[in-house]
This record gives structure tokens, C-alpha cells and sequence, in this order.
């Protein structure tokens, strides 16, 4: 099912007086809140019982455009914030969506464990690789030996791999998708904020203006196209050899278990403690 | 619950506050463990599943204010309790509190700092810093508990007060009321008045989340009601979207300040006694004031006129409550378990009427009532 753009924009985005939005012409932000709402309208979600999450950074600005019940929060924070609402509200769809610096590092403690807490929450991280609203500094995922203006030198720390982090820490459903694969990424999103349990999607996006610039990778277009060329699939990845997946990104689903869920454990507590205090 | 009210129960501070809480119908805890506060989190993990409530220990205390403020959107009465270093760590989203406008309560349970400090000594040390540690100009309600039953009573005033006015607050306690067992009588939950925060009543396309009515508290809705709206820690116009234009930032600034000081005379809480003809008075706070009143009541026996004035509000500063007293006493008193971080308020608002005279412990040790009498008698005027 196809959704035109202008009903989507028409139905989701605010109407009063947030425009215009603070991303760069070219910016991959835009694709993920396009897949973002598209998987919303597919799945049906009311847009009162929809809560979107955010924490600091050019992601964090995305609630602001849309008309949901939009939280945007502390540098780091989004998911401390989504886990009270979650608790409070276990009825409403609670989506976080954050950017690499944002979730990986000043908010690594929150990330992972939300991921072995195993709320019914999804999480979604745009990796751009860079701090990009603070104008171009190294982040958790920017690559050895790249340019920033932290590491003008070049860099010389070692990228995270969220997804990988996100499987290792416990969380139900891990997948990744570039911004290029857009079809992709709407399937991944809707698989996501279905499946019961603590749901991580990361994006690979692209920052031309602060990091493609810095490192040579071109405009826009060209960063987007490039995703393309060093995709590979899940299968695809599994029959090769860390040497050479290599530059690649290994895009599908990278995890997707069952496990219970601790909104639900927390319902039983309940039931036990109620019963319990009834005894006394 | 009413029938086992009706015996006094032995309760130690924290346990108090947890009783309070659950009266004032708080239904969400989060936080994490910490000396002298932990009792506070271990007891609420038993009582709130068993009320429909929810506790959950996070990864750290800036996660459990995060959570807190979450609950609280969604409509859900919470607080956290935590210590020195835990309360470091609040500050971030303590700050988007304030700016949010988002009603919830943060236990102090104060311990001897800086840093790691004296994780089991008593101390008053956050005074200052419960006022001013979150960055950037903001109010702040801080209450101090002395007794046990303070400890039930001030945390339901603690919950009310956050309720009407959409504000987070602090209440202060320290290891000594913390850990004191008292017999107490409760009140019957049904007697307690508990307030609630204003739910809008506009259709949702009229409403403006932070327009603000004439005491400037705009009324709350919860995420799920169906008043889509944006909450945001940078500074915003009234439907919550972001601004710098300055005649916005300036007017949200002003309707931060005016709800509080509107509500001065409900907000600021002191117990007065023996102060009618006090010639002398001492200003305590927290289980100071404890000490202070006995060393009170033994000066009093010898004819000496001193009174004392507990302050349960600590911030905003009581001050019109206080000034009266300045002018009508020669010398003041004010005991602290800290360098001073109360009696410099009341040096400023003193301008220099009556004589303030200090007295500070910061060694880890309780102040008692006999080192609180001892100095009232060298207070005293040469006849």
C-alpha cells in the first residue's frame, strides 16, 4: 500500500506554528520520519495513544513537527523518560527516537539497559556518525581514522555497532537499514513497533554537511547512493568473513526473539502483591 | 487501613514518608539505591504493586527523575528518593522539571558531603544546592522534615503543593530523622486533604498547555487523553513549542516565578513557639530544629525570653514570616549542620536589624540540645 506524501503530511504534521523544521536541505531525517509515519498509518495507531520521545541533538527535534503526544527531553535521556510514561500508561505506543551520540554515549547506560529491561518500547537511532547540531564532533560511532572537528588529527577511537550492542544487551527485535533503503526501513519500523518487547531499529543516515563534508563522501545524493553500494544482507553477511564485511552495512533483521516482557511480569507483581496484602 | 491506623505505629523517618505518599496518591517510584534513602524505595517496592501503583530501580538516579517526569505526564502521582550524591545526578532532569512544568516529588534524605562523603553521618548540606543546583534561573519548593510525623505530614503537603502549582519538590530530610523511630498516630487516610492537578475542560483543539490561568498554572493533561500536546526542556511559548523570541522567553519566565509567589502564603510553612514576648529566637530547620526547641524550652525554665521558629519551607524563603521576628529580637540563632547555608539567607534578609549569631557543625556530629542551650545562655544580655 502506497500512502501519499500529502495525506501523511496532512494527517500527521502539526499545524500551528512549528515550521520551518531545523534540518539541512538533504538531511536523512526527513526519510525516517517519512517510514516513521507511514508505519504509524499502516498499523493504525491513534494518534492520542501515540507517545514519540526524544532526546537532544537534530533527532531530537522530530516531535516537535508531528501531532502525537511529543516529548522532547534531555540529551541522553529519551528512554528514562518513555520507560515512566510506558509504566504510567502501559496502553500507549511509546517510540524513542534518537540519534547515535544521543543513545550510545551520553545515554549508553539508559540504552542498554532499557534493551535488558525488555519494556514493550521501540527504539530508533539515526547514526549519521557525527555530533551534527553542535557542528561536527566525533560521536560513538564515527570510524577510525576519520575527520571531525574533535579529530582533526584523525580519529582514533573505535566505532560502536549499535545494532550489535542492542542484540548483546538483551533487546526482543534489533534490525538496521540505511536511509536508502527506504521500502526497507518502513517494513523494519512496522515490524518494530509491533513486536512485544524492547525493539531497536537502527538507521544508518546520512550528515553531508558535517561529516561527508569533512571526509570527502560527497553531497547528499552521493552519501545516500553510497549506502546502497555497501549494503548487504543478514544472509548475505552470515556467509562471509569479518574481513570481508568489512565497509559494509549489514542491513535486515538482525535479531528477533521472544521474551517476557517486564510491563507485563510487572501486571503479575501486582496481581501477587494485591493478593498478598488482601491475606494480611 | 483505617482500622489500623487507629494504633500508633513505630515508624522510622523514611517509612513515614512512604506512608505519606501513598496517602497523597502517589502511584510511581522510581530510583535507585542509595545510604540513608534506601528504605524509602525498598518499602514503596512492596506497598505500590499492591495499590496498582508501579516501582521500578533504574541504572541510575538520572534515569529515575527521567522516569518520574515520564509517569507524571502520563498522569501518574510519582517520586524518587535518593542521597548527596544521587541528588548530583537528579539535577539534569530536575531542571527539566521545572521548565516542563511537571508535578512530582524528589526525597532528599541529606548525608555529610561533598562527594562520597559520610554516607551514614547526618548533615545539612544541600540546602543551597537544592535551590540552585539545577543551572539556570529557576523557583524551587523546598520543604525540610524534622520528626517522624513531619516526615507522613510535609511529604502529603510535598505532593499538594506539586500538584497545584505543576511544580517539582524537594523535600529534605537527613539521616537523623531518616533512621529515628517514633511512635506515631497517623491520621485516617480518608481525613487527609490531597489535591490533584487541574485536568483541562476546553475541547483539545482549544487547548494551550502553557498559556497559564491568573495564579499562571496551566491545567495538566496526561498523554493518552486525547490533548495532543508538546512537552519540551527548551524554553517555549503557551502551546509548548520552542521560542527565543524575548518577549515569549521573558513572560514564560514571569509566570514560573508569579505561580509561586502567588501562592506564598500556602507555599511558605514555619512552626512558631514560644515567640510572643522572645527576646532572643533561634531558626532551625530538619532535626535541628528538634534540638533547638528542647534547648527552647530549658532556657525558658530559667526566665530566659527565647523562642524558636522551625522552618518547614526552606525555599521560597520564608521571609515574611521571618522579618517580623528580626525586628522585634535582639539576636537570632541559627543552627546548622553545614558552614551556613540557611543563616546567609537570614543574614540577607536581616539587612542588619538584630545580631546573627552562627552555629555550625560539620564534622558529622548531631547537634544536640544541650550544645544549642549552652550557647542561648551566652546569648543573653548583661542585665
Amino acid at each position: 500500500m502506497t500512502i501519499p506524501a500529502q495525506a501523511l503530511r496532512h494527517e500527521y504534521l502539526r499545524h500551528n506554528k512549528t515550521f520551518p523544521h531545523v534540518w539541512c536541505p538533504g538531511c536523512g531525517n526527513g526519510i525516517v520520519m517519512g517510514a516513521l509515519l507511514r508505519a504509524i498509518k499502516r498499523l493504525d495507531v491513534s494518534k492520542d495513544e501515540m507517545v514519540l520521545a526524544s532526546g537532544i541533538g537534530c533527532s531530537g527535534r522530530m516531535p516537535t513537527y508531528l501531532d502525537f503526544n511529543t516529548l522532547h527531553t534531555t540529551h541522553g535521556r529519551a528512554l528514562t523518560f518513555a520507560t515512566g510514561v510506558k509504566l504510567a500508561n502501559p496502553a500507549l505506543n511509546v517510540v524513542a527516537i534518537m540519534g547515535d551520540g544521543d543513545a550510545t554515549a551520553i545515554g549508553g547506560n539508559h540504552f542498554i539497559h532499557a534493551a535488558r529491561r525488555n519494556l514493550n518500547l521501540t527504539a530508533i537511532i539515526i547514526n549519521n556518525s557525527i555530533y551534527g547540531m553542535t557542528g561536527g564532533q566525533y560521536s560513538p560511532t564515527t570510524p577510525f581514522g576519520s575527520q571531525s572537528t574533535t579529530s582533526v588529527y584523525g580519529h582514533i577511537e573505535h566505532a560502536f555497532s549499535i545494532s550489535e550492542l542492542a542484540v548483546t544487551a538483551g533487546a526482543s527485535f534489533v534490525a538496521r537499514a540505511t536511509v536508502y533503503h527506504a521500502d526497507l526501513l518502513d517494513k523494519l519500523l512496522e515490524k518494530a513497533m509491533l513486536k512485544r518487547g524492547f525493539a531497536v531499529v537502527e538507521v544508518i543516515s546520512n550528515c553531508h554537511v558535517q561529516y561527508g563534508k569533512r571526509n570527502k563522501l560527497g553531497n547528499a545524493v552521493d552519501m545516500i547512493k553510497s549506502y546502497k553500494d555497501q549494503a548487504i544482507t543478514v544472509a548475505k553477511a552470515k556467509k562471509m568473513t569479518p574481513e570481508e564485511r568489512e565497509g559494509k552495512i549489514t542491513i535486515g533483521i538482525l535479531e528477533d526473539r521472544d521474551m517476557p516482557i517486564s510491563t507485563e511480569e510487572y501486571r503479575k507483581v501486582q496481581e501477587r502483591a494485591a493478593k498478598l496484602k488482601e491475606k494480611a | 487501613m483505617s482500622e489500623q491506623n487507629k494504633k500508633p505505629l513505630l515508624l522510622q523517618g523514611n517509612e513515614a514518608i512512604v506512608h505519606g505518599a501513598l496517602v497523597a496518591g502517589c502511584r510511581f517510584f522510581a530510583g535507585y539505591p542509595i545510604t540513608p534513602a534506601s528504605e524509602i524505595a525498598e518499602m514503596l517496592s512492596v506497598e505500590l504493586p499492591a495499590v496498582g501503583g508501579t516501582f521500578i530501580q533504574m541504572e541510575d538516579e538520572i534515569a529515575g527523575m527521567g522516569a518520574i517526569v515520564g509517569a507524571s505526564l502520563a498522569g501518574t502521582k510519582a517520586m524518587t528518593a535518593t542521597s548527596g550524591p544521587g541528588f548530583s545526578l537528579i539535577q539534569e532532569n530536575l531542571g527539566y522539571a521545572c521548565v516542563a512544568e511537571v508535578p512530582c516529588v524528589i526525597v532528599n534524605v541529606m548525608r555529610g558531603g561533598p562527594s562520597t562523603g559520610l554516607p551514614t553521618s547526618p548533615a545539612q548540606g544541600d540546602v543551597q544546592m537544592a535551590r540552585w543546583g539545577t543551572h539556570g534561573d529557576h523557583p524551587i519548593v523546598v520543604l525540610a522534615v524534622s520528626t517522624v510525623m513531619d516526615s507522613f505530614t510535609i511529604t502529603v503537603k510535598a505532593f499538594n503543593i506539586a500538584e497545584k502549582y505543576r511544580v517539582p519538590v524537594i523535600i529534605l530530610s537527613d539521616e537523623v530523622v531518616a533512621h529515628t523511630r517514633e511512635a506515631v498516630q497517623l491520621p485516617d487516610a480518608k481525613e487527609v486533604k490531597v489535591l490533584n492537578r487541574i485536568r483541562p475542560s476546553v475541547p483539545p483543539d482549544w487547548y494551550k498547555p502553557y498559556e497559564g490561568d491568573a495564579r499562571g498554572v496551566s491545567p495538566m493533561a496526561s498523554f493518552g487523553d486525547g490533548y495532543r500536546h508538546h512537552v519540551t526542556g527548551l524554553i517555549h511559548d503557551e502551546m509548548g513549542y520552542p521560542t527565543q523570541n524575548p518577549q515569549e522567553v521573558e513572560k514564560f519566565h514571569k509566570r514560573l516565578s508569579r505561580k509561586i509567589t502567588h501562592g506564598f502564603s500556602e507555599i511558605q510553612m514555619t512552626n512558631s513557639y514560644y515567640m510572643d514576648d522572645a527576646e532572643l529566637f533561634v531558626i532551625a530547620y530538619g532535626s535541628v530544629a528538634r534540638s533547638a526547641l528542647r534547648a527552647v524550652q530549658d532556657a525558658r525554665k530559667n526566665g530566659v525570653k527565647v523562642g524558636l521558629l522551625q522552618l518547614i519551607t526552606l525555599f521560597p524563603f520564608p521571609r515574611r514570616t521571618i522579618t517580623p521576628l528580626l525586628k522585634q529580637c535582639k539576636a537570632v540563632l541559627v543552627p546548622e549542620m553545614n558552614s551556613g547555608q540557611i543563616s546567609r539567607e537570614v543574614q540577607r534578609v536581616n539587612q542588619g536589624r538584630c545580631t546573627v549569631v552562627k552555629h555550625n557543625r560539620i564534622d558529622g556530629k548531631f547537634i544536640t540540645s544541650w550544645e544549642l542551650y549552652h550557647r542561648i545562655n551566652k546569648m543573653i544580655p548583661p542585665a
